[in-house]
């Protein structure tokens, strides 16, 4: 029998074949060959692209470069956004390998934060972290540790080390033996669909009588437009890293085995692909 | 790229369209309803529904950053922090190129694009949010 934790290793290794492609209009000096690389679902764009970067720069003028930035079909990616995530939310009806357009110029100010040095990334990283464990146990855990394990939760994902991740992380994932989950379950759901960023509320992972909360509670509170009704015809996907889980998974197994690094589950509602 | 220096938040609300501005909710009074018709133009319109309804937040400073008179402001849910940080530093009158840092619950930095609504339905408590602001990073 499989044990649950093998799942923590497919989350963390998951990876997106992707090809960079300089955008058309960037100034070189000879041509630019388009660059490939396995994206980490877990990890952000920004985090896993110097060699993206320097492949292109090479045929670049150094007065042609400024700040880096992706975009995939004319939507600039979010690197604050898991890699996984703006794959399952823009891309996943498409064909392998994800074809993402490298910009230098015009940075869209409007669509995206600047990040200026992996710092951003380490900053913003661990601010959703003690965001969720404000969610999941009023920050007690995070406040616990030591600085040093914040960095060790930082450098596990920057060197893409499972097991040097994993050891601080599991402390971020327990809960009180007398309790049946957490306090919260920290979750955040995207629809293209809308202007909106993301709904995220306060959801608990066990209901007031007892039983657990499953994925589809969730949906029905807090975004019952992703469900079709009982007769109707299947509208949505409801995809977390490339899957679709059972609408029957309780939510708070989904939270400890398939949240993102950052201990949120990212959850993206896609048109059902009509093909 | 840079905003026009000129093009300052209206303040207190103007009657521009959209209603951008904040609006001040008198320090100390804990009604949760912003003073609509009185402060707010009679010309905006505030289509009905939870998503329009402002929410409070009560904003405070950290360390030797400057303090805010009015702590109390009515706020559109779908500003962003990021409107909320520019709002602050124009009425600090801060330069552009100071930073200024904003914190839920004395912890965590929310990132720039996320909206005030969803953090208060999070982490908002006696009808309001609190939001602490400093210009050097406080926390974390």
């Amino acid at each position: 029998m499989t044990d649950d934790k093998d799942v923590l290793r497919d989350v963390w290794f998951g990876r997106i074949p992707t090809c960079f492609t300089l955008y058309q209009d960037e100034i070189t000096e000879r041509e630019a060959e388009p660059y490939y690389l396995l994206l980490p679902r877990v990890s952000y764009l920004t985090l896993v692209t110097d060699k993206v970067k320097k492949h292109f720069q090479k045929v670049m003028r150094q007065e042609d470069i400024s700040e880096i930035w992706f975009e995939y079909e004319g939507t600039p990616l979010k690197w604050h956004y898991p890699i996984g995530l703006l794959f399952d939310l823009l891309a996943s009806s498409s064909a392998l390998p994800w074809n993402i357009t490298v910009h230098f110029k015009s940075f869209p100010e409007k669509d995206l934060l600047h990040c200026p040095s992996k710092d951003a990334i380490e900053a913003h990283f661990m601010s959703c972290i003690k965001e969720a464990d404000a969610l999941k146990h009023k920050s007690q855990v995070i406040n616990e540790m030591q600085k040093k394990d914040h960095k060790q939760l930082w450098m596990g994902l920057q060197n893409d080390r499972f097991d040097q991740f994993w050891a601080i992380n599991r402390k971020l994932m327990e809960y009180p033996a007398e309790e049946n989950g957490f306090r919260y379950i920290p979750f955040r759901i995207y629809q293209t669909t809308t202007e909106r960023p993301f709904i995220q509320k306060l959801f608990r992972p066990v209901a007031a009588e007892g039983q657990l909360h499953t994925l589809g509670d969730l949906l029905k509170e807090v975004c019952p437009s992703a469900i079709a009704p009982e007769d109707g015809e299947k509208k949505n996907q409801v995809m977390i890293h490339g899957i679709e889980p059972m609408l029957e998974t309780p939510l708070q197994w989904l939270s400890e085995h398939l949240s993102y690094p950052d201990n949120f589950l990212h959850i993206s509602i896609i048109p059902q692909p009509t093909d | 790229m840079a905003e026009e220096p000129e093009s300052v938040l209206p303040f207190p609300p103007s009657t521009a369209a959209g209603g951008e501005g904040l609006t001040d909710v008198s320090p100390g009074t804990v009604t949760p309803e912003p003073p609509s018709s009185a402060a707010v133009s009679p010309g905006t319109e505030e289509p009905a529904g939870d998503t329009k309804k402002k929410i409070d937040i009560l904003l405070k400073a950290v360390g030797d950053t400057p303090i805010m008179k009015t702590k109390k402001w009515a706020v559109e849910r779908t500003r962003t922090i990021q409107g909320l940080i520019d709002f602050i530093k124009k009425f600090l009158k801060l330069v552009a190129s100071e930073q200024l840092f904003i914190y839920v619950n004395q912890s965590f930095a929310p990132s720039p694009d996320q909206e005030v609504g969803t953090l208060y339905e999070c982490f908002g408590s006696d009808g309001k949010l609190v939001l602490h602001y400093c210009k050097s990073q406080a926390w974390g």
